[in-house]
Formats: C-alpha cells, structure tokens, sequence
C-alpha cells in the first residue's frame, strides 16, 4: 500500500509533461484553426505589424550601390579580363576593327576541343572515358549548341578556379581558427546553401550590373561552400602523426600547410572540387538569366516560348556538358601521380597534355584557312527540335485524356486540400509547434533560432507564401521520399537493381535542376502538378542512395547475430535492418527536403505561386529587398527544415548508440 | 660468496661516462583548462587529489630521466600510461606544463620557435608508428623531404636520400609510392627518412607496433644494426615489454603517467620497484636479461676451463655452448681480468628456473 502510495504522484509529471505541454500546443493551434475569430492577429498576421524589412534592405543596398559603385564597377573591370578573354578564346574569337575589314582571330577550333576532351578523357580513364567525353561534345557540336555551350565553358572556367582559391583559403582559415568556424564560417555556409540561386542574382545584379561577371560572381560564391567544406574535411582527416612529422622536420607553418597537410588531404579536395564544378554548371545555367548568357539563356528563351523542341535540345546539351565535365573532374580527382622520372622534359612527362596543345593550336589555325573547322558546319548539323515536337505532340494527342485526368486527380483531391489547409494554418500555432518540436528535440537554444526564423516569415508579411512553399516542398519531398526509401530498400538486397539504379542515379545527381522541369512541362503544361513532378524526380536520389547505404553498412555480425537468434526474413527486416538503417535514411530525408525547396523555387519559372515566385518577380524588377527577403525566408525554412530533421536524427543515433 | 659481490658489482656498474644527452626535469602534462596557473599555483607539485579536485588530467606526472649519449633508452608502458605524452613533450610536440628538457644543456622548452625548427631541422629524427609518410611523394623524395624543407638543393638531397635508402636496404624501391609498399617496406622509408638529416637524437615512437609479429623481429634486429654503426641516442616507445629488453640499454617503466622504475633490463627482473613491474618481469626469460656476474662463483685454479666469457655477456649468449660442453667457463672483466667462473649446472637449474625453487625454499 505505501508503495503504491507514494510511487503515484511521483509518475504523473514525469510521464505526462511533455505529452501535456504538446497536447497545449496543438489545442491551441486546433482552436485557432477552427475559430480564427477568437484571436484574428494570431491566426492571420496582422498587416499593421508587418516589419518593412524589405524597405530596409532596399535602402541598404541603394546606399551600398551609390557609394561603392567605383568599388563594385572597379571590380566588374578586373574580372572582366580574364573573362573577356575565356569567352573570346572559347565562344567568340577575337576581333579587331570594324566592318568588313576586321580581323577576326578565331576561337577554339570545335574539332581541337572536341579531340582535347577526347584526350583528357583518355589519359584519365582510358578509352573508356574518352569515348563518353568526345561523344557529348560532339553532340553539343552537331546539334547546333555550340556557341553557347562555350560560353557556358568559358564562365565555368573562369569561376571555378575562383572559387577553389577562395573555398580552399577559407577552409584553411576555418580550421586554424575553430571560433571563426563557428561563430562566421559555418553559419554563412548554411545560409549559403539554403539560399535560393535565384536570389544570390539580385545584389550581383545591381552592384555589378547586368554581365557576365555579375553572373560568374554569383556562381563563384553559390559553389563555394562545399569547397570551403571539403578543404576544413581534408584538413581535419590528415593523420596526426603526419602533423607531428611536419613539425618534427622543422617544416615553418607555411611550409607544412603548403608541403604536407593540403597535398595529404588531396582525395578529399577533390571531392570538393567535383561539387564545385557541378554545383558551378548548375548556377552558370541559372545566371544566365541576368546576362551571362549561355545554354540557360536558350532554355529560358524556349521555355518561355513554349518551344518544346529548342529548350529540350539545349537541356540535353547542359546534360551533355554536366556528363563531361562530372565524369572528366571524379576521374582526375582519381587520379594518382605518376612515378616521375627527374631527367625527363616537360613534353616527355606530359604526352598527353601536349598533344591536345598541339592539335588545339593545329585545328584553329587551320580555321583560318578551311571554315569547317571554325564553324560546325551546316551540313553535317542535326536537329531533333522537330523530332522531339513529334514525340509530344504524339503523347499528347494519344494519352491527352489519361494525363489530364491524373493531373486533375492529383490536384484536385491531393495537392489543393493540403495546400487550402496550410495557407490558413495560424501563423501562432505554427511557430508553437516548431518551438514545441525543437525544444523537445535538442533544447532551448535550437528552440530559440527556429521560433526567430519561423517568424521571420509572418512578420516580413510573406506568411501565406511560405506555405504556399512550405506545401509544394512538403507534398513533393514525401513523395519522393515514399517513392524513393522502397527503391532503395529494394536496392540494398540485391546487387543487380542496385547496378541498374547507380548510373540512373549518377545521372540524376549530375543533371542541373533546370533539366527536370523541360520534359514535364512537354506533358503536364505549367503549374503546380509540373512543379511536383519535376521535384520529385530532382530530390529523390539522396533519399534512394542514403537507405541503400544505411541498410547495406549494417555490421554483418549483427546480420549473423539475428540470424543466428532465428529471425525470419520479415523480422530481420523490421526489427534488425530497419531501425539500424533509421538514422541513415533519415540523413537521406533531410537531403531530399533540402534538394525539393531548391529545386521548388527553380520552378518559379513555371507558374508556382509561393516565394519561389516573389524571387522571380523581384529578380524581374531589380527588387533587392522583396527578393532578399523572400530569399531569406526560403532560406530559413529550409534551415529549420534542416535542423529539426538533423536533432532527431541525432536523437535516433545517440539512442542506438550509433554516435 | 661474499667476497665476490664487490667484484661482481664492479664489472657489472661498468660506469656509464657518456655525457649526458637529454635531460628532462620534473616534466609534467596537465590538460584542463588553466593547468598552467594551477601548476604554478602548487609550485609544480600538486597532489593526486589536487589534481581529480581541479577537474584536470595529469597526463604526465613529475617525469624526471636522463639520456646519455649513445644509449638506447626505452620508454615502455601500455596505452595510456602517458608514455607517447612523455616522449612528444621531449621534443616539444607537446608543450609541458612545468619542468625543463635539455638537450646538451640548452633549455628546449625556452628555445624560440625559430630556434626550434633549427634543432628540429638538424638534431632531431622521428619514426612514427603508423609511418606518416607523404602519400603523394615516392619513397626517394619522401625521404629527401626533410632536407628539401630545408632548402638543400636537389642534387644533394637526393644524393643524402640515396645513401639511406641503401643504409635500409630499398635499393630499387626509389620511384614507388608508399602505398605500393608492405608495412615493413614502409617503416623502413620512415626510418630512412628520419635518419636522412643525420641527427643526433632519434625519437622512435611505437615503430613496429603496426607490423606482423615476424617482421617485427626482423626489423628489431635491423634496428640493432643500425645503432651498432650509427650510434645515435635513441628514445624508443613500445608497450612491448619484450622489443624493450631486447634493444633497451635502459628502460623507463610509466604507469598512470608517472615513472614507476628505471633501469637495465637486468635490473628489473631482478629488483622490480613495484609489483606491477614485477608482472611484466615474471614471464621474461632471466637468461637473456642475466648477465655471467650474477652466476659467477669464486674461481677454482686447478680446473680446466671450457671457455672464457665476459661478466656482461648475457647467459643466454653463452648457455648453449656452457651446457653442450659441460666444462666451467671463466669469467673476466672487461679488461680481461679474471673474476670467477661459472658452472653448467647453474645455467641449466636458471634456464629450468629451478633456482628460483631453491630461494623459495631457502
């Protein structure tokens, strides 16, 4: 009796105080809900509160572009150099006076390029390789892209090497200085990454007006951070003992960050360096919207235009271009150093790369003499736009009615009641719910940053387009997410699919976003189904790879272990593989999310109406304020998103003792 | 017996006249946060509980040796006794929190760091135990890489790099990368390239724990020839109490972070300071640690002697041919002075360590 009697009301708090403090929250929010009339300010954000951050931000950035422009034009000068001169010696050649007397001084011979990829592929993955290298290129010649792939190149070109120098200087200075890391660095990189490309143009846009440099700044600074990242990861993985090596042979500190730890830490550069490459590609295609010029400029044109045949032409070559360039950079950062022999010249030890000199410089010279080589010539140019046209047209004439009535089903009964839902969700429960969750998940401090970052989005005014947002992301990523955990169970039992599903998936991660939505927008027209669809097929790697990996890194003395105990298939499954997999696969979740926000705001450019769409039009108008807040709401729910999903991740992990 | 123990003691305390060439003072390694002031505030000797109070780790503990020139010192301890803290604060790798380390006299931890890379550069060697060799450099410029840092032209560095590649033996191996390399190839780039400076003090940390039992031998005994010619003075760490007495002119026994005993090899088999000493010791083969004197008993001139060994010599060196002949063998000193003489029945009763039997029974 006493027991009982003095166990009882010790149980009650320590069972029921977070189930109370979440059941006060949801009440709360269900009756605002239901009654948004009990206290209309919490439910609808009161327009009379509304901060005018934007207003501020477009002062900031006015008095930044009236007194900095010598700054900013100065800078635009310098970078116009190198600039000016890739695309000359690239797309456009060089021409000197006027009329039909200048001389022109050609570009790049089409033939020398395509055989110095062909080259470079060889020498770095053999035959193999090189057919894969010199067949995109020559596509992107016969089909008639030529110049604009070039382009593109040429500010790929340019910026990469930026941003590896600048990614890699502050990577060093990250890990030198842990409290920079942490209190600048690390912050920025998550902004950064969260932010949607689209508003990285604006600022660029009206300080460094509208060129090609403003373009290649925007990409330098986009593709960064896993640079940044990869260098401080490299730096970090370096044995410790190859440290005390370098300090033990008396290396300055120069020398033993220059001599040992960054060439140590190589493999893991590289890594960095493909990413900075993709994500640079990715962003070249999207700059290309303020000047820069290039394949995205004629996607944009022909999406515009609904011409299906041209904008899927110009896809297929940024998917050409993504190809050579991702299968080029991994297998070079593969590579290991040849044994170099010390009395050898420099055309001995480097056949490979003197030849495709050579045949570059033999190519355009002879380009001035046999036009063939100078311009692909119109003989030999396909074009599939007609091709492509047909194929649509085709389906659309014979499954008109079957895709119509599953973009209709899809509308009607799935996407527009959880949209309806959201956008009159009280802008008060939501922020309670986040802070409830972040709370319970990690403490006050997560709480903290994601109630400020949550309000962000109601006070600056943007609520009901946040969740416009917030739904499209949402709907999509559990899509992907439903559709892409079974694929990549299916992936971790057999070997087979798992083979089948890697190239796919290479080649999904490769493609810039701008390619997802061309083909959909052939069959589903413009709109929110388009959006989905195009974002689900873009976020759906991760959440396949991660759950391949999570169940197939499974220790195989804990498989044996289950085995041995007599699990049946369906046990092993749920009660062994599962939960090991968990924090895995939620990784892979949290990616997916990160991958369908980005890619939703792309799809801006296809009739969304959320922020995605305030960054456009903003973008459209030179706006800086309303884009760079609409863009850092974005950011900031992807942020939350991010750090929400990561702590209970860490939760699940430090549960299994998996930390 | 008695009159033999002067004698015994002189042969055997051989003095030690070498200078000396590293010396560490009262060395301690606090970490915590302000392990400095808290050093500082105790005089440089806090206690135990002093420490456990302040919410600090004595890593090393008032470390107190010397190195003399030449010698082969060995500082032995299993994981976590401190003894790679110790040796890192030796070289200064690791700042000590109090104490001193000279080496040839001059206070190592006052050095400038200028001064620093200097001794570095041109007195100190260091073999690591997972090798850290430079995975983008072959095994010739990996080697030459301590003189390239500092600014030996090529011609000369590879010339030095050569002469040590075939000091180890890699004559062929120039042009291979360190992964193309097995374990015991590896090590003895790292070895090549800390002797590549020639320096005066060779810090060998852990070098053969990473290998196979079998190559461990082999490059233990490697080890040992390359000392006979090169007579560096080597700071050695294992956690292998055997490679210690096998290549120990002396060894430094840490526990917790302090050093518990120091001593020859002989010494501590024989008088083991503590019993966790004496657990180590129990197992370790006496003959290979016993020198002759411990065994030599007074000298009888009518016998015939079936042959002469030194008061140093090792039983084991000896114990085959003593028991094989079954005759005494004389025992001399250095100089060749006869001593004593040691009996066959002796060795075999030590080898069956049955002489322990009979102290226990006495």
């Amino acid at each position: 009796m006493s027991i009982a009697d003095s166990a009882a009301p010790a149980r009650i708090p320590s069972v029921s105080t977070p189930t109370l403090i979440w059941a006060a929250a949801l009440a709360i929010t269900a009756i605002l809900y239901v009654a948004p009339n009990v206290a209309p300010w919490a439910a609808k954000y009161p327009s009379s509160a509304i901060i005018p951050i934007a207003d501020w931000i477009s002062a900031l950035m006015a008095w930044l572009k009236s007194n900095f422009t010598w700054l900013t034009r100065g800078i635009t000068d310098i970078f116009n150099v190198p600039l000016q001169w890739a695309i000359n010696l690239l797309a456009k050649g060089w021409k000197y006076g006027y009329g039909p007397t200048a001389f022109v001084f050609p570009r790049l011979s089409w033939v020398g390029v395509c055989a110095a990829f062909a080259i470079a592929g060889f020498a770095f993955g053999g035959w193999r390789l090189a057919s894969v290298a010199a067949a995109c290129m020559i596509y992107v010649a016969l089909f008639g892209q030529w110049e604009s792939a070039m382009l593109t190149l040429a500010l790929i070109a340019i910026s990469v090497p930026l941003c590896i120098v600048f990614g890699a200087a502050f990577g060093v200075l990250a890990f030198r200085k842990p409290w920079v890391d942490r209190a600048i660095i690390e912050p920025m990189l998550d902004l950064m990454q969260t932010m949607p490309t689209f508003a990285y143009l604006i600022p660029m846009l009206l300080l460094f007006g509208n060129s090609p440099v403003s373009g290649m700044l925007a990409t330098a600074i986009f593709a960064m951070p896993p640079m940044v990242r990869a260098t401080v990861l490299a730096l970090k993985r370096v044995p410790h003992e190859i440290d005390d090596f370098g300090e033990m042979v008396g290396c300055t500190a120069r020398q033993k960050l220059l001599r040992v730890l960054l060439p140590s830490g190589r493999a893991t550069m590289m890594i960095g360096v493909n990413q900075v490459i993709m994500l640079a590609l990715n962003m070249v295609i999207i700059s290309s919207m303020i000047g820069a010029g290039g394949l995205g400029y004629d996607v944009l044109l022909a999406l515009r235009a609904l011409k299906i045949g041209q904008g899927m032409e110009a896809g297929l070559a940024i998917v050409a271009l993504a190809i050579v360039l991702d299968r080029l950079s991994q297998a070079a950062a593969r590579q290991r150093p040849a044994p170099h022999v010390h009395d050898l010249n420099f055309v001995q030890r480097n056949p490979m790369l003197t030849l495709a000199v050579a045949i570059l410089i033999v190519t355009t010279a002879l380009s001035f003499f046999v036009p063939a080589f100078a311009t692909v010539p119109a003989a030999i140019k396909i074009s599939t736009a007609p091709w492509w046209k047909a194929t649509v047209d085709w389906i659309n004439i014979h499954f008109f009615d079957a895709i119509e009535a599953f973009r209709t089903f899809l509308l009607l009964y799935i996407l527009n009641p959880i949209r309806d839902f959201l956008v009159a969700f009280p802008w008060f429960g939501m922020v309670l719910l986040v802070g409830v969750a972040a709370y319970r998940l990690s403490g006050a401090r997560l709480a903290v940053i994601t109630v400020l970052m949550t309000l962000f989005c109601a006070v600056t005014g943007l609520w009901e387009k946040s969740m416009a947002t917030l739904y499209l992301c949402g709907v999509s990523a559990l899509i992907a997410a439903l559709l892409g955990i079974p694929l990549g169970i299916a992936a971790s039992r057999s070997d087979r699919f798992a083979a089948i599903m890697t190239p796919i998936l290479d080649t999904l991660q490769t493609l810039p976003s701008f390619c997802f939505i061309i083909p959909v927008v052939m069959l589903f027209r413009v709109g929110d189904v388009t959006a989905m669809i195009a974002t689900v097929l873009f976020a759906i790697v991760p959440a396949i790879r991660y759950t391949n990996h999570g169940i197939r890194q499974i220790p195989e003395n804990l498989i044996e272990a289950a085995t041995v105990s007599g699990c049946t298939p369906r046990q092993m499954f749920w009660r062994v593989q599962l939960p090991l997999a968990l924090p895995e696969i939620m990784l892979g979740i949290n990616q997916t999310v990160l991958l369908a926000l980005s890619m939703i705001i792309i799809c801006a450019m296809i009739g969304t109406r959320d922020l995605g769409q305030e960054v456009f039009i903003a973008l459209a108008k030179a706006d800086a304020g309303r884009g760079l807040t609409a863009g850092f709401a974005i950011a900031f729910i992807g942020i939350v998103a991010d750090r929400l999903l990561r702590a209970s991740t860490d939760r699940l992990q430090s549960r299994l003792g998996l930390t | 017996m008695n009159d033999l123990a002067p004698l015994r003691d002189e042969a055997l305390s051989a003095k030690d006249d070498r200078p000396v060439k590293l010396l560490c003072k009262d060395v301690w390694k606090v970490f915590g946060e302000g392990a400095a002031a808290f050093m500082a505030k105790h005089n440089g000797a806090p206690t135990e509980e002093e420490i456990a109070k302040a919410k600090l780790i004595g890593a090393v503990r008032h470390a107190s040796l010397e190195v003399k020139r030449g010698e082969n010192f060995i500082v032995m301890g299993l994981s976590g006794s401190g003894k790679s803290t110790l040796v890192r604060c030796l070289s200064r790798l690791i700042e000590p929190t109090w104490g001193s380390v000279e080496l040839d006299g001059i206070d190592l931890l006052k050095a400038s760091p200028q001064a620093l890379i200097e001794i570095r550069r041109h007195r100190m060697g260091m073999v690591f135990q997972h090798f850290a060799l430079l995975p983008h450099l072959t095994v010739l410029d990996n080697i030459a890489f301590p003189l390239s840092v500092q600014g030996v032209d090529r011609k000369t560095r590879e010339e030095r790099a050569r002469k040590v590649i075939d000091l180890v033996g890699l004559n062929g191996r120039e042009q291979f990368y360190p992964r193309e390399l097995s374990g015991g190839q590896q090590q003895r780039v790292g070895i090549a390239r800390s002797l590549a400076v020639e320096p005066e003090i060779w810090f060998l940390d852990e070098p053969f724990s990473a290998l196979d039992p079998l190559i461990r031998r082999e490059m233990q005994s490697e080890l040992l020839r390359l000392q006979s010619v090169l007579k560096k003075t080597i700071i050695f760490i294992t956690h292998d109490f055997d490679e210690a007495i096998r290549l120990a002119d002396r060894v430094a026994i840490m526990k917790d972070g302090q050093i518990i005993q120091i001593g020859t090899p002989e010494e501590l088999v024989l008088h083991p300071a503590t019993d966790y000493v004496a657990e180590f010791t129990r197992d370790v083969q006496r003959a290979k640690v016993m020198s002759a004197a411990r065994l030599m008993r007074p000298q009888l001139s009518s016998i015939e002697y079936g042959g002469t060994i030194k008061a140093t010599d090792k039983i084991a060196s000896f114990a085959a041919r003593i028991v094989g002949v079954r005759k005494n063998f004389l025992v001399t000193s250095a100089e060749g002075k006869p001593l004593g003489e040691v009996v066959p029945d002796d060795v075999i009763d030590l080898l069956a360590d049955r002489d322990q039997l009979r102290e226990v029974r006495a």
